[in-house]
């Protein structure tokens, strides 16, 4: 059989989203980003609502975004994203909009603009990255960072005395009133990806339907903050992280 | 006869940016200016015009969310004091470095810190300087009357949009409280979205087939894209210079010697003049109107033809500089300010002025 003969329509399986443009990433091999990208694009593609999407990108890693999904997008600087996502979504009501921010982005210095934007009940999704580090920076110590972690601000591990404890912004964001749907998943085997690509459908569902802030935590590595490979990375973070950030769904209204 | 109606500074913001198709409003509450956001408040635009208001958590959301509003091609604006100010100096230079269109009013107040309530014109610098990071500009109308308080936020948006960049009205809290007349202009309907579409093609309206993607960011991490970046906000920056001066001259034509004072001061030192001109003293003022960009070519004649040129201001002197820099050593350049709020009376700089005078050759 020739391999003309296979590849036909009838026979595919998988194909590269659109939204999906063809620019490399500059993500580091085993970082979590790519895969969640791709899980919006792919999200954004089945629902056909490519003409209809704003992302807002923020400062960190993912600050380029833009690059790699075929959508409008609003740069936004460090932790102000949900400020540019409620605007957006307040003047294009028919608009989807989604915020995407790392932990130091969102737990840190954003810390305001996304507890407001979720107690207004933004019909915004927030995709939030949660890997313990700053990685566009160089590694240093985040407010999710765990007790006793190595960063280079911590380079002696995270002390309480000095540091404080691991922030659980997204268990703090579910006691808002304003909030619909806030969940924490993974995307480190293809099961967990395919739970977390479900809350994302669900998460852009709820905004067309006005029932508030949905609020998407993805428990990630990052392989080069952490200085393990990839795999390692992947059972570091089951072992330690999940049982400080467990996944599964924390509010669903 | 258009419609005249009494009102304070801040009242005819509120309603002008009703009237002239503003389609959101963002902002926080701060002394001496919240009537802006009550008036809006009260008058409750989005069941007319569908203009959106919204109290944000903090200026600093404000001036973000005017990031997100301007990202997709609407006339947005947001109004503060100083403190308030300081902490959009963020937002700014990132509007600026993105090249999006906004409208700011700093309603100012006495600084530096919490300062005092009272008026002051401190934020000269901050205005016309920077106040953020990097090499940018804004283009800075500074109101002396109720009347130009509305007239400015349409002429704001419009040299917002034109040269896609953040304008700011830089008030006091003298202009933006006291009452006068203000003629309510002829209602301009918002943009409808298929028209800011074609206006605005650079707005993040959502990607079509027919276009590329748009993206709003000021970061270019490649050192040439990012040059070429800052020149490009450079050469728009001439542009600005070259086509925006506005400024009113007052009897400056046969002047000896002219006050050159902005805003509130304008105001009483147009009082300073005319006692002046009884005694048979040559004075005349010059009022900027854009602070940036500053009638530099303007005050470079009047330093060939007049003995002396004086800054009035509420600040410990900043606008002098910027005459100085003009005058460039040709004549001597004098300075009066009062600090804390307090604010001359037309005599008290006739004497200041006469003061300095004593001392010339």
């Amino acid at each position: 059989m020739d391999i003309k003969d296979i590849i036909k329509p009838e026979n595919r399986v998988y194909a590269k989203s659109k939204i999906l443009t063809d620019t490399p990433m500059h993500y580091c091999p085993g970082c979590s980003h790519g895969t969640v990208h791709k899980l919006i694009a792919e999200v954004i593609d089945e629902m056909g609502i490519q003409e209809k999407t704003i992302g807002i990108s923020p400062v960190g890693c993912s600050v380029f975004a833009y690059n790699y999904l075929d959508i409008d997008w609003q740069q936004a600087a460090h932790g102000r994203a949900p400020a540019l996502a409620t605007a957006t979504k307040r003047l294009m009501p028919d608009k989807y909009v989604f915020t995407y921010q790392g932990d130091g982005d969102l737990a840190s210095i954003g810390t305001a603009e996304i507890m407001h934007a979720c107690n207004r009940g933004e019909n915004i999704v927030v995709i939030f990255i949660n890997n313990a580090i700053y990685g566009m920076t160089g590694g240093q110590m985040a407010p999710t960072t765990l007790i006793g972690m190595k960063t280079a601000t911590t380079p002696y591990g995270r002390k309480v005395e000095l540091n404080g404890y691991p922030l659980k912004i997204t268990e703090l964001l579910a006691q808002l009133d304003g909030t619909c749907y806030v969940t924490r998943q993974s995307v480190h085997t293809a099961a967990a990806a395919r739970k977390a690509k479900k809350a994302i459908r669900k998460a852009f569902e709820n905004s067309a339907l006005k029932k508030g802030t949905s609020f998407i935590e993805i428990v990630s590595t990052c392989n080069s903050g952490w200085k393990l490979s990839p795999v390692k990375a992947n059972e570091w973070m089951v072992e330690n992280m999940f049982p400080k950030y467990p996944v599964g769904d924390i509010k669903d209204i | 006869m258009a419609e005249k109606i009494l009102m304070k500074g801040n009242e005819a913001i509120a309603h002008a940016a009703i009237r002239c198709g503003c389609d959101g409003y963002f902002g926080y509450p701060i002394t001496p200016q919240s009537e802006v956001m009550e008036t809006l408040m009260s008058e409750k635009p989005w069941e007319t015009t569908g203009m959106v208001v919204l109290q944000a958590e903090s200026e600093t959301s404000s001036i973000n969310m005017l990031y997100g509003g301007a990202s997709c091609g609407k006339r947005v604006m947001t109004s503060s004091s100083s403190p308030g100010i300081s902490l959009m100096c963020e937002g700014l230079s990132y509007l600026a470095g993105a090249e999006l269109p906004c409208l700011v009013v700093n309603v100012v107040r006495g600084g530096p810190g919490l300062g005092t309530i009272q008026p002051g014109q401190g934020d000269y610098f901050q205005s016309v300087k920077g106040g953020g990071h990097g090499d940018y500009k804004m283009v800075v109308l500074a109101p002396a009357s109720a009347q130009d308080m509305y007239d400015f936020v349409d002429l704001g948006f419009e040299l917002a949009f034109k040269y896609r960049n953040p304008a700011l009205i830089l008030s006091d809290g003298i202009i933006g409280q006291m009452m006068e007349k203000v003629e309510l202009r002829p209602m301009k309907p918002r943009m409808s979205d298929s028209e800011i579409r074609e206006k605005n093609p650079w707005a993040t309206t959502g990607k079509t087939p027919d276009r590329k993607q748009n993206v709003h960011t000021s970061l270019a991490l490649d050192a040439t894209m990012h040059e070429k970046l800052n020149n490009t906000l450079q050469s728009k920056y001439r542009q600005i210079e070259a086509n925006e001066v506005r400024y009113e001259a007052t009897m400056c034509e046969d002047a000896d010697y002219v006050i050159v004072a902005y805003g509130c001061m304008s105001r009483i030192c147009e009082n300073t003049v005319e006692l002046a001109r009884e005694e048979g003293i040559k004075l005349g003022l010059l009022r900027p109107v854009t602070l940036y960009p500053f009638p530099t070519k303007y005050i470079q004649g009047l330093a060939s033809q007049a003995k002396f040129i004086m800054s009035v201001e509420l600040s410990a002197g900043q606008m002098v500089e910027d005459i100085r820099l003009a005058v460039n050593g040709k004549i001597p350049v004098g300075f009066y300010g009062r600090l804390g709020g307090i604010v001359p009376s037309p005599e008290e700089v006739l004497a200041a002025f006469k003061e300095q005078i004593k001392n010339l050759k």
